[in-house]
């Protein structure tokens, strides 16, 4: 069915296996960090944390301007069910409780807070050793740290009735340029170990599953050196969007996760391997989600893996990795595929910011066109990883055709890009998808 | 060599920020390229005939495209690089010595009512080359055979005076046809053709100077992820199947004729083929099926041209019923009646 699903009218030859059917082999563009260790970014002057970096409530400011607040200290928190709260990264004064602009171009609530000159990065303000280990989790304010953002403490509480067998971590970082779970894999494989543990206990699940692209043989050789008990780790093949949760449950069991349903109706529970390590450092030590690491990449002078605070704006991020070089077409929060591209370098680093990457020019696709037509090649029925026939949603989409574009699973799109990726006339499929899937929704199409 | 950073030029726009390099351009340019070797090798050897006969159908090709977007006051597209494909397969597709004037109207039709007057590249239903072709062969169709014995300069006076109706076409195809209606066998051994037509027949259209050189070209669409195996493959399995069920050879049947050019760079145009895997199949096994029945059944031992032409009308309706399955959509979800 679809295990020899490798396109063949796609970016070039596809001659390599493939795990799930569709996708394609852009360029990895990993070279240039996959060696280089994490290292921390400094820590700015003046930090602007949004008080909603999490798919869910936001947060409730819990600080006034003026206040002294620790690193680590609670400064944000609401009570909802899907919603994390929000810590300081550094110890200082709060100079301001307003608003910024996020990556997302969304304007949000955000504390404000000047650094001290001395700050100990190793201490901090624990979060309360109370209630269970779900507990724990949300108070150190946990989300998915693969770029969804979505409460991890919520997903560690699966509905009644389903049984989660097997915990995955996702490590397959697909995306090209990023190389921050790579590095994370590679330098901490035991607490990455450990973080696939503490998960399948959490859960109940059977087994746990470590997985990770192929290209990436040093992490893979680093986790299999560490794993123990129910740990295994899996090396599938390099092909985008291999990472995407649904097409990793299927090329790791085989299972479909069924139309409407979550992905736990295959009794697999997915976590990015970085937020499970958060998770450990949360359970061990109480320590909460502050920082992470941030690959800085394309057209910088150094580009890295480096360790950031959560509020480090991208101006004093890409600063540090010594300034732009040559023509930038475009600045990515994220991987270029499903990334946000920025308008403002004035937005911070959130608990999702896996990336910044500087395109240069060539590198960039060049700016959409609803001029060119379809010229009717397949590519995009070939590649699509969700077996959709993109050309037809987009067109219906365009022609405002909502029932049509529903009736033909338009809201099964996970917008992984590959359709618009693909298209040799450059139309803006997936951006004319997106328009399809929200009308679709908003009429009740589930 | 670091700039400021507070004012960089840059674009925002929707992900994704990357894209395949393939363009629209590059594609026609890749398929002109695998069909360059046959094309220079047919010049090479039969000369001015091959230059005049490429030439006129691709500047008639390429002036109809750009005269008509002129007059219509609609930006040009010629760079999309598909008006010269059409010219370069039409040339191919029509004998050497086929008078210019046909091949002029031929590559107008195939252009202007093949391609634009359904709304330009994209929305074509039939290949737009082959509507061209059969425009010039069922207007002319019996003398098109004959116009070795008179060729380029021939006016249609000279057709009706010397009655070409009446030249035989003599070529292989046509012979192993007429001896098979005659007699159900063959007057010659067709296993002793296989060499002339894989390197250097110089009987029937321009594309048939060699089979080898067209297989190649198809080859290098293929490896390059250009055009999808399934339609060539369904097309020339099936064609060598069915030749073989009626107790021909199916070796000479594919090599002779249309079949290679048909295969891989006419039944492949994107447009008027298929848009899922198994509909490509599909539709090249249908390609093949009904090109090998207008070779043993039907009037035409030439029926390449009708046969893709027929499948490019039912490539809509292959594309309803061989539609993709929705990854986590059972199959026995109704919606995809």
């Amino acid at each position: 069915m679809a295990t020899t699903g490798a396109s063949l009218i796609g970016e070039g030859v596809c001659v390599g296996r493939s795990a799930f059917a569709g996708g394609v082999h852009p360029p990895g563009y990993k070279e240039s960090t996959a060696g280089s260790a994490v290292q921390w970014a400094p820590v700015p002057s003046r930090l602007v944390v949004p008080l909603s970096q999490h798919l869910g409530a936001p947060c409730a400011a819990l600080v006034e301007k003026g206040d002294r607040v620790e690193r680590g200290q609670l400064i944000g928190d609401v009570d909802a069910m899907v919603s994390a709260p929000i810590h300081s990264p550094v110890t200082g004064v709060v100079a301001e409780v307003g608003t910024t602009l996020t990556a997302g171009g969304q304007r949000v609530a955000a504390v404000v807070i000047e650094s001290d000159e001395a700050q100990d990065l190793e201490s901090f303000v624990a979060v309360a050793e109370t209630g269970d280990e779900k507990a724990r989790i949300r108070a150190a304010g946990i989300v998915g740290m693969g770029g969804a953002t979505f409460p991890s403490t919520v997903k560690l509480s699966p509905p009644k009735g389903m049984t989660i067998e097997t915990v995955i971590l996702n490590g397959c970082e697909c995306e090209p340029f990023l190389t921050c779970d790579h590095r994370l894999m590679l330098e901490e494989p035991g607490r990455v170990v450990a973080g696939a543990e503490r998960i399948r206990e959490i859960i109940g699940a059977r087994r746990a599953i470590i997985a990770l692209e192929d290209n990436k043989p040093d992490a893979a050789a680093a986790l299999r050196a560490v794993a123990t008990g129910a740990v295994e780790v899996v090396e599938l093949p390099t092909m985008y969007p291999q990472g995407a949760e649904k097409q990793l449950i299927y090329a790791l069991l085989k299972k479909e996760v069924p139309h409407g349903k979550l992905p736990a109706a295959t009794g697999a529970l997915v976590h990015n391997v970085a937020t499970a390590v958060a998770m450990v450092d949360a359970l061990e030590s109480g320590k909460p989600l502050t920082e992470r690491i941030v690959t800085v990449t394309g057209a910088v002078a150094r580009p890295g893996n480096y360790r950031v605070l959560i509020g480090t704006l991208v101006s004093d991020l890409i600063e540090y990795a010594g300034g732009f070089v040559g023509d930038v077409e475009r600045v990515i929060s994220g991987g270029p595929m499903t990334g946000m591209a920025l308008g403002s370098l004035d937005v911070p680093i959130t608990k999702g910011s896996s990336g910044i990457v500087a395109l240069p020019k060539g590198v960039a696709a060049p700016a959409i066109s609803d001029d060119q037509p379809c010229i009717r090649c397949g590519r995009c029925p070939d590649s699509c990883p969700m077996g959709l026939e993109p050309y037809i949603l987009a067109t219906f989409s365009g022609k405002r055709m909502w029932d049509a574009a529903a009736e033909r699973h338009i809201i099964d799109c996970i917008e992984c890009g590959v359709c618009s990726y693909v298209c040799p006339t450059n139309r803006p499929l997936l951006q004319l998808i997106r328009v399809g899937k929200s009308a679709a929704m908003s009429k009740g199409v589930k | 060599m670091s700039e400021e950073i507070t004012a960089p030029a840059r674009t925002v726009g929707p992900s994704p920020h990357i894209s395949a390099k393939t363009t629209c351009t590059g594609i026609m340019l890749w398929v002109v390229a695998a069909l360059a070797p046959a094309a220079v090798w047919a010049v090479v050897t039969m000369g001015l005939v091959a230059v005049q006969l490429l030439a006129v159908s691709i500047v008639v090709a390429l002036g109809t495209e750009w005269a008509w977007n002129a007059i219509a006051r609609k930006p040009q597209t010629l760079r999309d690089g598909s008006a010269l494909v059409t010219g370069l397969l039409l040339a191919m597709s029509l004998p050497p010595r086929t008078p210019w004037w046909m091949v002029a109207i031929g590559a107008f039709i195939a252009i202007a009512l093949g391609k634009l007057i359904f709304g330009g590249l994209g929305h074509n239903l039939f290949n737009p080359a082959l509507v061209g072709r059969a425009f010039v062969t069922l207007s002319w169709g019996g003398v098109l055979a004959g116009v070795q014995n008179r060729g380029w300069f021939a006016t249609l006076a000279d057709f009706s005076a010397e009655g070409f109706d009446t030249i035989s076409g003599a070529t292989r195809l046509g012979i192993a046809a007429s001896d098979r209606a005659a007699s159900g066998s063959y007057g010659f051994d067709l296993a002793a053709q296989y060499q002339p037509l894989l390197l250097k027949n110089l009987e029937g259209s321009l594309g048939e100077i060699s089979a080898a050189l067209l297989i190649l070209g198809g080859l290098v669409l293929i490896i390059k992820g250009i055009i999808d195996w399934r339609i060539p493959a369904g097309y020339i399995g099936t064609m060598g199947l069915v030749s073989w069920a009626f107790g021909s050879d199916p070796v000479f049947h594919v090599l002779a004729g249309g079949v290679m050019l048909g295969a891989f760079f006419m039944a492949t145009d994107y447009v008027s083929s298929p848009m899922s895997k198994k509909g490509r199949l599909v539709y090249g096994i249908g390609c093949g099926l009904f090109n090998a029945l207008g070779r043993f059944v039907g009037p035409m031992p030439e029926s390449t041209t009708f046969a893709i032409l027929f499948m490019n009308g039912l490539a809509p309706l292959i594309d309803r019923i061989t539609r993709p399955r929705v990854f986590g959509v059972v199959k026995t979800d109704e919606e995809r009646a």
